[in-house]
């Protein structure tokens, strides 16, 4: 019979659930490298988000209104009753830690609340105590705690070290989406106007001109017949695009990295020649410097943001007349598409179902959005044999690539981009599986977190990522890295630099531009970045 | 026995306590994963700390080929240097060897007669930590570079594109 204990013994019993121990009485020190700028009032004033001050999260005050925490729990009250899955996610986590070891910013930086569990610890804490009624008797026993200026301090911070990639989602028995809960944060604290001016600029900007850096419709054309000047001088072939053009058939939109960051303006030149190769084949096609952005950083503030900013689109779509929308190499511009558009502005009607008028391929999964993916377009392309590639012209390079988190967990798409990396390039190797497609790791800077003043948590989130491409270019000698999101190619651009300098970063079209062979072209001697081909090396040293 | 043959016949269990000492660095609730997580992809931190001391250690006893000790410095240090450590506390793990030698030595019948050889082996160490200052100052300063690149890519070529700006091309031809 085992030992009773003694009355000594049973008294040294802590009850305090593990989980429950240390951290929930230890406030966040909010530290540089790691935290985003505050978002300037200008930029919440512009599109009417509340309380708009300047404040700097490394001050003590911070400025809140005098009634900010009835602002917060009426919030949380009301996301409770709107959103059932907020609700469920709030309730059924038994905490039993698959997806601890599952994030990107765990991984790189060991900081225990940046657990995926914990970090939603962080707001469900909030929610026992002011929501339950265990967490209002049993207090710290039950894992409830008040919501005091400490506790929604580090709420903040660290709701800005997730960057809503949803790998931990994947590993959780119960389907709870961190991520949402997340989002359900950061709505919250928009309350009280904590935004980061890293996502409430390109709001606001997005807002009034149409995209992120608020570049006008003459200055973006004007990048665009750069591109024009640039592939002519490298192909011999003069693109044409064309621009806001009613009863054009489609509408071609794409995040404004493509048009204004390399080496996305590379990708850009690679839509470009596709357009153009096409357009002999009954390509109809036309881009629009009003809907001059794929992505929605609305999406990191609120629902009500991103359905405003996601409706511009579609106002486009319909004002050109056009029968449907091609988008470009996107991340969240995807997500939001396959999983809220059709909740918040679909459907839109004034729309036709997506065919391709180059195969005929009607894109059902489209029907409802309306809107098809480019690596799906040009997938189709290529099986039909609608495309004349040469893939020796990326001979000079060796690939990998990365499945952005928004297409690949968010929407599904794995085979498309690989199916045309295949038919455009002779070199590709895939990163280990545990690190590729539903289990990708995150750039670590997505969900408005690419600023520049939180480097350190950039490249510490970019570790787990980099650590699989420095494993495939030690193996096989990798040097470029694909990817089909334009925070990808300016941020992974970055954590390449400090982890593998070696490797570069591209978009899946660049490659496409490469390799496509138009009737009548020039010798090409460089790709579209200027580097020379495999074997035209001395000829570019003359 | 001499220092070196002492250091060679206990290296498991002195780089088990020196693992320690780094482990011991990170938040207890993380200090479980990043020892017992073996995939090198699932747990990059904790796979570059086993494999990267094992051979600094092997490469310091034998006291030379600074090249491997630079290469496995850095592979940690990259990794410290974006961490929430303070700069002393990022590269102290290097000092941590001499004391976990010492415990070692303590007591051990070797230990008489090599205050010679220690003293060297200390002296290694010691250079060890100077290089390790190199190396983070390098990564903080990389950090520094990329932001700039960063803030340079985004505007500098919008504004030449645009027309706004006429910089010198490379090679101008003769007028």
């Amino acid at each position: 019979m085992a030992d009773t204990p003694k009355p000594e013994e049973l008294a040294g019993i802590d009850y305090l659930p593990p989980l429950f121990r240390g951290w929930i009485n230890e406030p966040a020190q909010i530290r540089p490298g790691i935290y985003c700028y505050a978002a300037k009032p200008k930029n919440l004033d512009y599109v009417g988000m509340p309380n708009a001050r300047e404040w700097n999260p490394v001050d003590d005050d911070w400025k809140l209104p005098e009634n900010w925490k009835e602002i917060i729990l009426d919030g949380i009250r009301e996301r409770l009753e709107k959103f059932r899955s907020f609700k469920l996610f709030m309730d059924i986590c038994v905490r039993c830690g698959a997806c601890a070891d599952k994030c990107h910013f765990f991984i790189g930086s060991g900081d225990p609340k940046n657990m995926p569990v914990l970090r939603a610890e962080l707001l469900r804490s909030i929610y026992r105590k002011n929501f339950t009624v265990g967490g209002k008797i049993f207090g710290i026993l039950a894992g409830a705690r008040d919501l005091t200026e400490d506790v929604l301090k580090e709420l903040w911070y660290y709701l800005y070290q997730c960057t809503e990639c949803r790998r931990c989602s994947l590993f959780c028995p119960y389907g709870i989406d961190t991520a949402e809960i997340t989002m359900m944060g950061r709505e919250l604290i928009n309350l009280l106007g904590l935004n980061i001016d890293w996502i409430a600029a390109p709001v606001a900007n997005c807002y009034r001109t149409g995209n992120h850096l608020g570049i006008q419709p003459h200055a973006y054309k004007d990048m665009m017949d750069f591109f024009t000047d640039e592939i002519e001088e490298i192909t011999n072939i003069k693109v044409e695009p064309s621009f806001n053009r009613k009863g054009a058939e489609i509408l071609f939109i794409t995040p404004s990295g493509d048009v204004f960051a390399d080496p996305g303006t590379y990708t850009c030149m690679g839509y470009m020649m596709l357009f153009h190769y096409l357009q002999e084949q009954g390509l109809d096609i036309t881009w629009s410097t009003y809907a001059s952005e794929g992505g929605n950083f609305g999406y990191f503030t609120s629902h009500e943001m991103a359905k405003r900013l996601n409706a511009k689109m579609y106002a486009e779509a319909e004002r050109l007349g056009v029968k449907w929308i091609l988008g470009g190499e996107c991340g969240h511009m995807w997500r939001i598409l396959n999983q809220y558009m059709d909740t918040w502005n679909g459907p839109p009607d004034f729309l036709e179902e997506p065919v391709s008028p180059i195969t005929g391929t009607k894109f059902e999964n489209a029907k409802t959005t309306k809107m098809v993916h480019i690596t799906e377009f040009t997938a189709d392309l290529i099986k039909h044999n609608k495309l004349k590639l040469d893939p020796s012209r990326n001979d000079h390079l060796v690939m990998t690539y990365h499945d952005s988190c928004n297409t690949a967990r968010g929407m599904g798409i794995f085979e498309e981009p690989r199916y045309v990396i295949n038919n455009v390039c002779n070199n590709f190797y895939e990163m280990p599986p545990e690190t590729i497609r539903e289990q990708t790791f995150c750039c670590g800077s997505g969900a408005g977190l690419n600023a520049g003043e939180d480097m350190e948590l950039r490249m510490r989130g970019g570790l787990p990522r980099a650590n699989a491409v420095k494993h495939v270019h030690e193996k096989h000698g990798v040097n470029m890295l694909a990817c089909i999101c334009a925070i990808d190619r300016a941020v992974l651009t970055s954590s390449m630099e400090y982890w593998v300098p070696e490797v570069n970063v591209t978009g899946v079209h660049e490659l496409v531009g490469n390799a496509l062979v138009f009737e009548g072209e020039g010798e090409r001697t460089t790709d579209l970045r200027g580097e020379p081909l495999a074997g035209m090396e001395e000829e570019e040293d003359v | 026995m001499d220092l070196e043959n002492f250091l060679i016949n206990n290296r498991s269990n002195i780089i088990k306590k020196w693992r320690g000492v780094i482990l011991a660095s990170y938040p207890e609730g993380s200090q479980r994963f990043l020892a017992k997580e073996k995939s090198r992809f699932a747990n990059p931190v904790g796979h570059v700390i086993d494999r990267d001391i094992e051979t600094l250690y092997d490469e310091l006893v034998k006291g030379e080929v600074i090249d491997k000790i630079t290469s496995c410095l850095d592979n940690i240090i990259r990794i410290r240097a974006v961490q929430d450590f303070k700069p002393s506390h990022a590269i102290s793990f290097v000092l941590g060897l001499k004391k976990v030698v010492r415990e070692e030595l303590e007591g051990s019948p070797v230990e008489n007669g090599l205050w010679g050889q220690l003293q060297a082996f200390e002296t290694r160490v010691d250079e060890v930590v100077l290089l390790a200052f190199d190396i983070f100052s390098q990564c903080r300063q990389k950090i520094c570079d990329i932001r700039v690149n960063e803030v340079k890519n985004q505007v500098g070529r919008l504004l030449e594109r645009a027309n706004l700006v006429c910089e010198i091309p490379e090679n101008e031809a003769d007028i």
